[in-house]
């Protein structure tokens, strides 16, 4: 028991399963009904769940998904890739120009989807290859896309917001007829079940970590590192433009300008409270996956606290502050150096005598 | 035996003897490329080209530009980046705004208010990334966000100066003599420049005889080039990459100053993309992503280049905004590529330089040793 408990201890998960507890707790006294569920009947007349609790979930969606991929770019190239709000808007755009060239069905909308995820993934490989190949750091090397992606996006929509009028995009967006919980959730759980089966089964996992860990000897003991962090960026393109098709479905049509915006920085920030290093290495999905629900319920928390949805960034700021100051290892070792006083100094003294 | 070691020598020697450094010869790109673009302009779209005063107004528009980026260059040789610029360039307008107007300020106040903020964020930031180690780009791009958040919390919606003595003092513009165009009716009309040029000059001398005769300037440099090595030479690598952090939130104090002097408005959309732009004019300008190599008057002409480009691009019919940021990428993609490939061709020099030599040193020592 004793032991189990150390190790949980020292899993890497217990500082953000705290955070969270610490959000739980903080909304449950501001206000008790904060997390109840209601069963409530929207505008297409399906019975659906609501409540704040479900729209933490639903409205993470993106969010969790790109910190997955994020999670393994960081892991293997040590540096993050701050395009995903670009690259997501050309994949977007792409997923809507589709659309709106055919009849909206589901066979065209898999091939809508498959041709956002192409174009995300070559724009991905752009900035793999800026980084693998010509080893710039990964911030500068998508600082490229960063500038130029969104101009892109509004190249490819000729300047305009196409809409999309389709109630199987909605449903996509919201809900299937008959599931009382919303699309985006279930994405999410296929994916995560995706990804971790294939993490279970492949070295993909073991070969990231060691690349980001120590790069001269991954590639003394045979693996080939540049293709690695090209396929880590590659694999963070599918990530994007499956979030970039659900923030598109949500609302039917796409903007530019607005689609996914900010979300690098949440990315990011998810990531860094999943108890990552941002310096690369070791990883933990499920940890980035949480983070990503911490930042959303923080946010619908500043929301219910009237805070206005542009002010919300400087309390974000705030936050990823905090938490990489407490993971430095400078301030670890200092907060080591005055636990050894509080408790060892004692001892010696007495020792001493 | 001798003549053979004093070949050796020799062939070394006129190795070392690189005609051009690497900074000068990013340096020179730079300058030539800009030339080159403003002398082709001139001859193929004429006009506006010809105009002095539209040269001066590359100034006139950007003279912010050249003041953050100036700090950026700082970071970037001491082997850091700083990318919430921007974000302090719009929280300082809209604050000296509401100050000047909302809290009956003056305006000397505005600028001590301005450096303020600026000081504030380089004292925080450089704390937080020298030292507490952690990664400056995490660090200043929360300082950005945090910024960014922080002017909407000062005010939602965008104002506008009314205070006379600022506005009087935004509208002045200094005449230089000797140079301007004829009107349509024929009479002269002298070149102009606005007062935040000035600012903005004087900072970029400042900063180049920093760089270049204080030993701040030169630890700078050491830092980035090689923190180990700067550490070993007793230079205080973790101050002296502060005073950078520092000297970057000063210079976008200033920056931001002098864009309320050219624009009159605070707004939480201003100089929304300027970090990037000021990170995209050092690098054209030759400063190494890595650090330990750079120059001041090549981020001046990195910031021309790329507004002369901008320029052109509208010159060209392509008026659409989204042209101009498309072209920004497209520039920082060729440079920051040009910049790899140097490193890659300069490293791998070095280390052939250096085995030869141990090699040499070692066959040398072995055959004069074996007739003894």
């Amino acid at each position: 028991m004793v032991k189990g408990l150390k190790k949980l201890a020292r899993s890497q998960l217990v500082f953000p399963l705290f955070a969270l507890l610490l959000l739980v707790i903080f909304n449950l006294i501001r206000d008790p009904s904060f997390f109840s569920l209601s069963i409530t009947t929207n505008n297409d007349g399906n019975t659906v769940l609501s409540g704040n609790l479900i729209s933490i979930l639903n409205g993470a969606s993106e969010l969790a998904i790109i910190s997955i991929g994020m999670t393994l770019v960081t892991a293997s190239s040590r540096g993050q890739d701050i395009s995903v709000g670009a690259v997501a808007a050309i994949a977007g755009s792409v997923f809507v120009s589709v659309l709106r060239a055919n009849e909206v069905t589901v066979p065209i909308m898999l091939l809508a989807f498959l041709a956002s995820c192409v174009v995300a993934v070559i724009f991905s490989a752009f900035n793999g290859t800026l980084v693998a190949a010509f080893k710039i750091q990964p911030m500068i090397a998508t600082l490229i896309l960063f500038t130029a992606g969104r101009p892109i996006a509004y190249w490819i929509n000729g300047g305009a917001t196409p809409t999309v009028e389709s109630p199987l995009l909605g449903n996509i967006g919201s809900f299937i007829p008959g599931i009382p919980i919303p699309t985006p959730i279930i994405i999410v759980i296929i994916f995560v079940l995706l990804v971790s089966l294939v993490l279970r089964f492949t070295n993909l996992g073991l070969y990231t970590q060691s690349v980001g860990i120590n790069e001269r000897s991954a590639r003394l003991n045979g693996i080939n590192t540049a293709w690695m962090k090209l396929l880590s960026f590659m694999i963070l393109g599918v990530c994007v433009a499956i979030a970039g098709c659900i923030g598109v479905s949500r609302i039917g049509l796409i903007n530019h300008e607005t689609l996914l915006l900010d979300i690098e920085m949440d990315a990011i920030l998810a990531v860094a409270i999943g108890g990552n290093s941002l310096g690369g290495g070791k990883f933990s999905l499920s940890g980035s996956v949480i983070g990503a629900y911490i930042i959303q319920a923080l946010t619908i928390t500043l929301y219910a606290m009237k805070v206005s949805s542009t002010a919300v960034k400087a309390y974000k700021a705030i936050v990823i502050i905090a938490i990489v100051v407490i993971s430095s290892p400078v301030v670890k070792k200092y907060a080591l150096m005055l636990r050894d006083k509080l408790v060892k100094r004692p001892t010696k003294v007495t020792e001493n005598e | 035996m001798t003549s053979n070691n004093g070949l050796v020598a020799e062939k070394r020697d006129k190795k070392r003897r690189e005609p051009i450094s690497n900074t000068n010869l990013l340096l020179t790109i730079t300058i030539c490329t800009f030339i080159c673009m403003y002398v082709l302009a001139m001859l193929i779209w004429g006009g506006g080209f010809l105009n002095p005063q539209q040269f001066l107004d590359i100034f006139n528009n950007n003279s912010f530009l050249i003041v953050i980026a100036c700090g950026v260059t700082l970071v970037m040789i001491a082997g850091g980046i700083d990318i919430s610029v921007g974000g302090i360039t719009a929280l300082v307008t809209m604050a000296c705004v509401v100050y000047l107007d909302d809290h009956g300020g003056s305006v000397i106040g505005s600028v001590g208010l301005a450096l303020g903020i600026g000081i504030a964020f380089g004292l925080v930031q450089g704390t937080l990334i020298s030292y507490l180690e952690i990664q400056p780009f995490i660090v200043t791009l929360a300082g950005m966000f945090f910024a960014k958040g922080m002017t909407t919390i000062v005010s939602a919606t965008p104002r506008t100066a009314a205070h006379e003595a600022f506005v009087a003092l935004k509208e002045s513009r200094i005449i230089i003599p000797g140079i301007g165009s004829y009107g349509k009716s024929g009479n002269f009309i002298p070149a102009k420049i606005e007062i935040g040029v000035v600012v903005a000059i004087l900072i970029v001398i400042a900063v180049f005889a920093m760089l270049r005769w204080t030993r701040f300037g030169r630890n700078l440099y050491a830092v980035g080039g090689n923190r180990q090595s700067a550490l070993m030479l007793g230079i205080n690598v973790k101050r002296t990459s502060f005073y950078a952090y520092l000297v970057s939130g000063l210079l976008s104090g200033i920056g931001g100053y002098v864009y309320l002097l050219h624009t009159g408005a605070g707004n939480a959309s201003n100089a929304t993309t300027a970090e990037m732009q000021a990170i995209a004019s050092a690098i054209i300008g030759g400063t190494l992503l890595t650090g330990g190599v750079g120059n001041i008057v090549g981020t001046l002409f990195g910031v021309l280049t790329l507004k002369t480009i901008s320029n052109i691009v509208v010159a060209s019919g392509l008026r659409e905004p989204y042209w101009q940021s498309i072209t920004t990428g497209l520039m920082l993609c060729f440079f920051i590529i040009i910049q790899s490939v140097i490193l890659e061709i300069r490293n791998r020099g070095g280390i052939k330089l250096k085995l030869s030599e141990q090699i040499k040193v070692k066959a040398g020592k072995v055959e004069s040793d074996l007739p003894s």
